[in-house]
């Protein structure tokens, strides 16, 4: 393409952080040195750019742990590197909240203010971050900022520590103490994001026989396939292969398996359609970008049994003819990450992936790439264009992703809870499987507990399982005090209320109580727990993480929180009863007209405190804290 | 887009689709939007980010109906139609949402120059941007980080509020008239210049239209054909001229003339539409119906008029 590229040369560092994903220019058309012969063939075009803009989300990554920051130099180099405009480049970079574009301190702490962090300490967690530490984004070589949901959640507390080095890279801290900060001020620059502890997942069933999903977490070494062999891993891929396609497909169909992202599509329907669409290739998508609040189970899964999921993924694509498989995982999880990469990379060293799967001359390979901050990119479709190197904006539906998915071909797309699921249906047989949890929803399912629970952690059960026999599992409300409520679902749920405890957990169980499974959220509330605060968190989260498309969610979410804002300072606009009507023009707006479901569900939980007295005067008075 | 599209299939061989509109039985051509099929039966359906030369992005959704069987509203503009749809254009649900769009758009954004369509149906749907409290006051929009948070101060509705950007001779950029309908990076892109030079940037409530790192315009790939002043809807693109006139209070379209002829620069033939009030020309547009530029121009049709009236 004949583009205008940024007029600003790139430093020797911008030039190695883009050539270490993209390699060394192949000629002064793509930012190398120009040589006469240049000037004799013109090399580019749309297609061409096309073909490349995929790598435009890893080598933004490289940048920002390189430099630090994206510059404009860096990202005109980038950009005349993939033949891409500037001004498209800015575009997408800037949606994303862990790329920043001016200079910053060489060590960002990202420090959760989300609400599972929030309910477990009583109040806004930075509060005394702020004060020790000043505000958020000061300090000259460390400075923080609250953040969103880290996917820590049974440690009530987490931070994502963001180094810019030759070294530089994402670690986790959980749970994350004022001592923490104090230590990452103290070691500044010198801080190496590998030195970091790799955070403990706490799995109160781990090692215990129920458990199936759960089973080989903190029993294998995720850095072993051996160990993973031992422990009965990829038996499920020689069963699938033996199989065939169309058994696969028909234990699923048998073993009743519904989607466990939120939308509860049956699985065996969605694989089947992918593999009959006669438009080639097919693509296969692990989604990972967990990242609804409240939620860590695929966080869990995948740091402790990363095997699992490419095996699984593996099935997916030999099942339904793809023969590239991606991992989109949340840049917040840099452990899963590396251990993924690791992961992959052995299983394709012993012919588990690569162009001769276990020997059965079928084709399948995979590829891990992360986010960098966007709740919204979990959204399917926004996933593929967040892949493809665009905005991470959802795109309308139809045409569904089984049609029209990843780069405009077929391609199916699973939580990694359902995608392990798979594994345990193909291990134990369809009848086996479905014998498990009710007649119309099968199997186990996890349950992200976490707030004021005693226990908190994840926890697997046979769908059906009640709330109240979950919470007992969870040791009750923590203290014995009394419970409020309970949000399920993370911030697109709803809650439900002490009465509610003979809920079964299935999805018929909980569509008929009006609420949703979701991903499996359990936040735990209190009687201490200020629900004004909590529900304003959840209407600033939605403010904050709305790709900025469509009306009624860009501006809708920026009202809601506005309302919000007025209630929780008891200064409403008129009436309250005209504050009310608003949130519910709003919520009807945003339910009928957004584009995608974040729109659509962003005002659920609001409604939902309402109805139950969880806003305004029903709450506790002050910070919540002094019961 | 690698390969030349096929010729579409002419309308009169396309089969024949039927479906209903508000009870009413109508036959359109496969392919047809449900916005397109209620223009037959001469139903309105406001819309604001839809326009006819351009493809669909579907983003203001005040063009949603009710489809039977759908369990969320649908926009028209790009929904093809499918047999024995069942559409509704007034129902309560559709007037609530087409009403509701209306007020966080006229809550948020500086809609004085915003066609008189946009002004009636604010009046038609019964939209009142006042119960979301008094207008905030302008923001540095081009800064803000996606996720950095910052709460507006209690009792006031945020909105688009900023300075205008005046960078260029040829026009002025006025963002807080920004309803972010896609269209002017729709035709500075692949729809119609292949210029690139602006993007949406950031996200949320603080998506913008931006340049790289918000660039002057002069320092980035703009090559000021103004094909985004002739697509957008507000009036946050603007001729300079224009801009003046109305800020001098001397902008007065009653005593325009509005002359149609053929741009004198090269031989392609833009027809080019001169508005001119007083005797100077004030703004030129291209009509959307010629099949030669659909609306388009290059800087010399657009803005190379001063030889006609002395410098």
């Amino acid at each position: 393409m004949d583009l205008r590229t940024i007029d600003a040369s790139p430093s020797a560092e911008e030039r190695l952080a883009v050539d270490s994903v993209l390699g060394a220019p192949e000629s002064g058309w793509f930012g190398g040195e120009r040589t006469p012969l240049d000037g004799h063939v013109a090399i580019g075009g749309l297609s061409l750019a096309e073909s490349r803009r995929h790598l435009l989300l890893p080598a933004l990554h490289a940048l920002q742990a390189r430099v630090g920051s994206i510059s404009p130099a860096g990202l005109g180099y980038l950009a005349t590197r993939l033949d891409l405009p500037p001004a498209e480049a800015y575009g997408v970079a800037s949606a994303y909240a862990l790329f920043s574009f001016e200079p910053t301190p060489s060590v960002v702490v990202h420090v959760c203010d989300d609400v599972a962090c929030r309910a477990a300490a009583g109040g806004d967690p930075t509060d005394e971050l702020a004060q020790r530490h000043g505000p958020a984004g000061s300090g000259t070589a460390v400075t923080w900022w609250p953040s969103p949901c880290l996917g820590h959640c049974e440690h009530g507390s987490a931070a994502l520590v963001q180094v810019a080095g030759v070294r530089g890279g994402r670690g986790s801290i959980a749970p994350f103490a004022i001592g923490d900060m104090d230590r990452l001020v103290a070691m500044g620059a010198e801080l190496d994001v590998e030195d970091l502890a790799v955070p403990l997942a706490l799995v109160p069933q781990a090692g215990a026989g129920s458990t199936r999903l759960l089973r080989r977490v903190g029993q294998v070494d995720p850095a072993s396939l051996d160990s993973y062999r031992a422990a009965g891993g990829y038996r499920s891929l020689r069963r699938a292969l033996d199989l065939g396609p169309a058994g696969v497909i028909a234990e699923l169909k048998d073993a009743k398996l519904l989607g466990r992202g939120g939308a509860a599509f049956p699985t065996g329907a969605k694989w089947e359609a992918v593999a009959r669409n006669p438009l080639r290739p097919h693509y296969f998508v692990a989604n990972a970008d967990e990242s609804e609040p409240g939620t860590f189970k695929d966080r869990v899964l995948l740091d402790h049994d990363p095997y699992a999921l490419i095996e699984a993924l593996t099935i997916a694509g030999i099942t339904t003819g793809a023969e590239k498989g991606f991992v989109y995982l949340r840049g917040e999880y840099p452990v899963a990450a590396r251990r993924l990469e690791h992961a992959a990379a052995e299983a394709r060293n012993r012919g588990l992936l690569g162009v001769d799967v276990m020997g059965s001359g079928l084709t399948f390979d995979l590829e891990v790439r992360q986010g960098a901050g966007a709740y919204i990119a979990g959204e399917e479709t926004a996933l593929f264009n967040s892949l493809e190197g665009r905005r991470p904006e959802p795109r309308n539906k139809p045409p569904y992703p089984v049609d029209r998915g990843l780069f405009d071909k077929p391609t199916g797309v699973n939580n990694v809870e359902t995608l392990l699921s798979v594994l345990d249906i193909l291990a134990v047989g369809a009848a086996a499987y479905a014998a498990i949890g009710t007649p119309d929803s099968t199997g186990t399912r996890l349950f992200c507990l976490s707030g004021r629970v005693e226990h908190p952690g994840l926890y697997e059960v046979p769908m059906g399982t009640t709330l109240g026999a979950l919470l007992e599992m969870a040791g009750g409300v923590a203290g014995g005090r009394p419970l409020r409520a309970v949000l399920m679902g993370g911030a697109a749920g709803s809650f439900v209320g002490p009465g509610d405890l003979d809920l079964p957990l299935s999805f018929e169980g909980v569509r008929a109580a009006g609420t949703t499974l979701g991903s499996g959220v359990v936040v735990v509330l209190d009687d201490t727990v200020d629900t004004t605060a909590f529900v304003g968190r959840i209407a600033q989260f939605f403010r904050d993480e709305s790709c900025g498309q469509c009306v009624p969610c860009r501006v809708g979410t920026q009202r809601q929180e506005e309302i919000l804002g007025r209630l929780a300072a008891g200064r409403p606009l008129g009436s309250v009863d005209d504050e009310l009507a608003l949130l519910a023009d709003l919520d009807q707006v945003m339910r009928d007209a957004s584009i995608c479901g974040l729109g659509q569900t962003a005002s659920s939980v609001v409604m939902s405190a309402l109805r139950r007295g969880l806003i305004g005067n029903g709450a506790p008075q002050g910070n919540g804290r002094n019961p | 887009m690698t390969t030349l599209a096929p010729a579409p299939t002419p309308v009169a061989l396309r089969r024949r689709i039927e479906l209903s509109i508000d009870g009413e039985a109508v036959t359109v051509a496969e392919g047809t939007t449900i916005l397109q099929a209620c223009r037959t039966l001469g139903i309105e359906v406001p819309t604001l980010c839809y326009l006819e030369t351009l493809a669909p992005v579907n983003v203001c959704r005040v063009c949603v109906v009710e489809v039977e069987g759908s369990r969320a509203l649908v926009p028209s503009c790009s929904r093809p139609v499918a047999p024995g749809m069942v559409v509704r254009t007034g129902s309560e649900r559709v007037r609530t949402s087409r009403r509701m769009v209306l007020e966080l758009l006229a809550s948020s954004v500086d809609l004085s120059t915003a066609g008189g369509d946009v002004h009636r149906w604010i009046d038609e749907y019964g939209a009142n941007a006042d119960r979301h409290g008094p207008a905030g006051g302008p923001t540095a929009r081009d800064r803000a980080h996606a996720g950095h948070h910052e709460a507006s101060a209690v009792g006031e509705a945020a909105t688009v509020a900023q300075v205008v950007k005046r960078d260029n001779d040829q026009y002025v950029r006025d963002y807080s008239k920004c309803i972010l309908c896609y269209k002017c990076v729709e035709a500075c892109g692949e729809e119609a210049q292949n210029t690139f030079a602006i993007a949406v940037a950031g996200r949320g409530f603080d998506a913008r239209i931006s340049t790289e790192f918000d660039v002057a315009l002069p320092d980035s790939a703009c090559v000021y054909c103004g094909n985004c002043i002739g697509v957008c809807p507000t009036g946050a693109l603007m001729f300079v001229s224009e801009h003046d006139l109305r800020a001098s209070g001397e902008w007065d379209e009653s005593r325009q003339e509005v002359t149609r002829t053929v741009c004198p620069y090269c031989g392609v033939g833009c027809n080019l539409e001169l508005h001119v009030q007083d005797n100077r020309i004030v703004k030129v547009t291209s009509p959307l119906d010629h099949d030669v530029t659909r609306g388009n121009l290059c800087v010399k049709g657009r803005f190379g008029f001063e030889f006609a009236q002395g410098g």
